[in-house]
């Protein structure tokens, strides 16, 4: 195994118990590691990872074994998801048999109202981040606040906003 | 006739294979979000669970770290299978999703140098900034007016975007900082 490898999985197996609110809420520190001190790659190759990920079908966390592939390749990916779920998803299966007896106590209410600005502050740093690395010009900042808006406004299919997009990209009205 | 939906008296519990194909379908169908996909098969179409069952599986796994859809897998296979029906149940979640993401991840290495590619993925990354945007806007909606949470959004902000400081340090003390806070004052 890789030496590169091997922290991806250590960051990884870290970032699993630390995730609530899902995966965008890890990404500034995804970026961090592997962009500023791992520099496995540039802010704008994971920001297109995280693209990538984002239009294939499956869970968020997706991006998480894209970018174990692009480390460390096949490898990478499997050992990458294995690292990211494994930790979560053990505490998940002890606590889900004793969820029952806590589903009403007070304290779990009070933790749950006080992660509510934690998971929102994060998730509001990984949309700095990214937007940082996608706005190469006024076009694609266009683009981001057009997408925004679309999205708080409208019921519009995730999907055809992305294939949207891409095609404006391809066609050279953007980017 | 009763909603089947609401009073839904569930089929037969589902074996290790079914977990598997049930939530490899899931995995397979979520374009855009998984999670309606997940309701739609478990509760509508395999009847594992009535819609309240569901949503208290939700509730857990949304509150506990990790993806919320893969927890949903490992709460439902191990309530009908134990270890392995908790296994089978991911495993059928992420396998076509692994597949089909490292498969686009050659082709763009492949052509990641072709303008036009180069220009179609510059403007799908930007578009995917704003997915985010959208979700973190969402999530303070409900903050309006309410100064406290408000600040602890914005030193979590200012901690991680700005000072980078490491997610291992920063999740405990301001999830225990929060917490404390919100619990003293607001309650």
């Amino acid at each position: 195994m890789s030496e590169n490898l091997i922290r991806l999985c250590v960051l990884y197996a870290q970032l699993s118990l630390l995730a609530f609110g899902g995966a965008n809420t890890i990404l500034p520190d995804m970026q961090r590691q592997i962009v500023d001190v791992n520099h496995f790659m540039t802010p704008h190759t994971f920001a297109a990872l995280f693209a990538l990920a984002q239009a294939a079908p499956g869970p968020n966390m997706m991006v998480v074994s894209l970018i174990g592939w692009n480390v460390a390749g096949l490898n990478g990916a499997v050992l990458s998801m294995v690292c990211i779920a494994g930790p979560s998803s053990v505490l998940t299966f002890l606590v889900a048999r004793v969820w029952e007896r806590f589903r009403d106590a007070p304290w779990r209410k009070a933790v749950q109202t006080g992660l509510l600005p934690v998971t929102g502050g994060l998730l509001i740093s990984s949309a700095v981040l990214l937007i940082q690395s996608t706005t190469l010009d006024w076009s694609l900042a266009l683009l981001t606040a057009a997408v925004t808006v679309l999205l708080m406004t409208t019921k519009v299919h995730p999907m055809l906003v992305l294939a949207g997009a891409a095609a404006l990209g391809a066609v050279g009205v953007v980017g | 006739m009763a909603d089947p939906t609401v009073t839904a008296t569930p089929g037969t519990p589902p074996g290790v294979v079914d977990l598997f194909t049930g939530f490899f379908m899931v995995g397979v169908r979520g374009f855009g979000g998984v999670l309606p996909w997940a309701r739609r098969t478990i509760v509508e179409e395999r009847k594992w669970l009535t819609a309240t069952e569901f949503g208290e599986v939700l509730g857990l796994c949304q509150f506990l770290p990790g993806g919320n859809i893969m927890n949903v897998a490992i709460a439902v296979g191990a309530r009908f299978r134990g270890v392995a029906g908790a296994v089978a149940a991911i495993l059928g979640l992420m396998v076509a999703p692994v597949a089909i993401v490292i498969a686009l991840g050659a082709v763009y290495d492949q052509y990641a140098d072709h303008p036009v590619v180069r220009r179609a993925f510059a403007a799908l990354a930007a578009a995917a900034s704003a997915f985010v945007l959208t979700a973190s806007l969402k999530i303070a909606a409900p903050l309006r007016g309410r100064w406290l949470p408000i600040g602890l959004t914005c030193v979590t902000f200012v901690a991680t975007a700005v000072f980078r400081v490491p997610l291992p340090v920063a999740m405990p003390l301001l999830a225990v900082l929060s917490i404390l806070v919100l619990w003293r004052f607001e309650a």
